[in-house]
């Protein structure tokens, strides 16, 4: 997967998530906690859509890799690297 | 078939752990005794009308945007829109006392001027009763101890009368203990309704049930329907299948219900420690329906939702007779913020009532009991409110006993155990308990008792609280 994929990929999951948020004004460098209120239950529901849409499994340890949208990115692409998009 | 996750009821807090469950690719099962589904918080038809039970209003309205409120939560954690549930907020609602009435709508401000006016030495108190509920964290899953409200309230206000009003609605709309309320429960029900407030969906309970059960049988779960559960069986402190009342037995990883936590633990077999009397909720309503041929406002209804109290003091608890009738709930559902007005009049009347006396009448003395207390509550009603009953065109009341009946809570205790579990565990390690007897109550706090202990025990790995 591309970066580009790799952050549309993302981009779906917060919009299933939070179906009323505008996903177009999110910035990539702010913590997406801030921008769109994510609660320890949201970033779950991220670990999981992650694990149910390719089967990956984002250890605890690595939550805060997830804590804006570039370190998103920086931290799954090269796990998603080798993958196809599963849709 | 095995499944991971077997939920007895089809309540909101079932249905809403169904969905979490189903949402991650869980095989769930929900199990539901009655022909329909909504369990305490449900709806039937009569006459080709159909009437919600339970449901006065939502409490807890946060509007659109707001995404750290309960109902923030819940819509994200569902994954509906705000505009999904097609909320109506109140125009305003009122606590009446004989010498005194308190309003509030859902802006906060009001309902602090409205104490500042009636109760002027008492503000200050009040203001800092505020802060000291807005400062505590009510939606932990950790038990704590019980804390008195009436004696953590006599600390910030000394005019009992403020301290009785202020408990009235919360109690009425949210209280399992008779008398007093543990703190939590009571900061739990003040934000809920004073400081985010009332609202009703277009379409009442059917609609929001429909909504749910679409939503979780479209991500695959099941439900079946006059599926009621004899026996939960235990094997070495685990559950290790249900036996339903036609004798099919259904096996399962995880079990989660939401009939009670005592209902729960009685049908384990083999049985457990009795579970004690006191763990059992004592406290139920008569409600009464009353549909009208005049919009309620011409009447001189004006209120969304009424909380009143005739006598000097409020009582909460069990009455001596079928129905105290010195206190209640009024409701016109006609006076929310719908867009098109509904085409009939309605209002409900709820007093407190005794399921012990309800219970022990044979059905013929119960049918005229209903008729006759019915007429004194309305006589007690007429005394300080307009008489509607010129304009009545239908009208049906539901006791204790009709609860029990349908949900199967002891005593049609609506709110459950006065001693609630709010980590949702059992002596039965896969067994665990979500709605009424978890401790989140009304319409939200159900359907986030069961997004929580699906998350805090199927979908969470570990099984530490989230402090």
């Amino acid at each position: 997967m591309t970066k580009d994929e790799v952050r549309q990929a993302i981009l779906d999951i917060l919009a299933d998530i939070a179906p009323d948020e505008d996903m177009n004004s999110i910035n990539d460098e702010a913590t997406l906690r801030e921008q769109i209120d994510l609660d320890s239950m949201d970033f779950l529901d991220i670990v999981m859509e992650l694990r149910k849409r390719f089967n990956i499994e984002v250890p605890e340890k690595d939550y805060e890799q997830l804590v804006s949208m570039a370190s998103c990115i920086q931290y799954l692409q090269p796990i998603l690297n080798d993958r196809q998009l599963a849709s | 078939m095995n499944y991971d996750v077997i939920i007895i009821g089809s309540g909101l807090s079932g249905l809403a752990a169904g969905i979490r469950l189903a949402l991650f690719d869980k095989r769930v099962l929900i199990v539901e005794k009655h022909t329909v589904v909504g369990g305490l918080n449900s709806f039937y038809t009569r006459k080709q009308r159909t009437f919600d039970v339970g449901l006065h209003a939502m409490t807890n309205f946060s509007p659109k945007g707001v995404r750290t409120s309960p109902l923030g939560k819940l819509l994200k954690q569902l994954r509906f829109g705000h505009d999904d549930f097609r909320l109506c907020e109140q125009e305003m609602s009122e606590i009446r006392f004989p010498e005194k009435t308190l309003c509030f709508t859902n802006d906060f401000e009001l309902l602090k001027q409205e104490v500042a006016t009636q109760f002027p030495g008492q503000i200050d108190g009040f203001m800092n009763l505020v802060r000291k509920i807005e400062s505590f964290d009510a939606l932990s899953l950790v038990n704590s101890g019980w804390a008195s409200s009436r004696d953590i309230l006599g600390n910030f206000l000394s005019d009992p009368v403020l301290i009785d009003m202020l408990l009235c609605p919360l109690m009425y709309y949210g209280n399992a203990q008779e008398r007093d309320m543990d703190f939590y429960q009571f900061v739990i029900m003040f934000k809920s309704i004073f400081m985010e407030g009332f609202a009703k969906p277009v379409g009442g309970m059917p609609y929001i049930l429909g909504l749910l059960v679409d939503k979780y049988q479209n991500l695959g779960g099941e439900l079946r329907m006059s599926a009621e559960v004899e026996s939960i069986d235990i094997e070495q402190g685990a559950a290790r299948s249900l036996t339903l009342v036609d004798g099919e037995k259904l096996t399962a990883d995880a079990v989660i219900s939401s009939m009670g936590r005592v209902e729960t633990l009685r049908r384990c077999l083999p049985g457990l420690e009795e579970p004690t009397d006191e763990l059992v909720g004592q406290v139920s309503f008569v409600e009464s329906l009353f549909v009208t041929d005049q919009e309620p406002k011409e009447m001189g209804y004006n209120r969304s939702i009424v909380f009143f109290c005739t006598a000097n003091r409020f009582r909460y608890e069990v009455p001596p007779d079928l129905i105290d009738v010195t206190s209640g709930v009024l409701c016109c559902p006609n006076n929310f913020k719908y867009p098109e007005p509904p085409s009939e009049g309605m209002i409900r009347l709820t007093n407190l009532a005794s399921y012990r006396l309800w219970d022990a009448l044979p059905r013929r003395e119960y049918i005229d009991a209903k008729k006759e207390w019915r007429a004194r509550a309305l006589e007690n009603l007429f005394t300080f409110f307009p008489d509607f009953s010129d304009s009545v065109v239908f009208l049906d009341s539901f006791t204790p006993k009709t609860i029990f009946k349908y949900t199967g809570h002891l005593n049609g205790a609506v709110y459950g155990s006065p001693k609630k579990e709010k980590d949702g565990t059992t002596p039965i390690r896969n067994l665990f308990i979500c709605g009424t007897d978890q401790g989140f109550l009304g319409i939200i706090g159900a359907t986030l008792s069961g997004i929580s202990m699906a998350n805090l025990h199927i979908l969470q790995k570990k099984v530490v609280p989230d402090v």
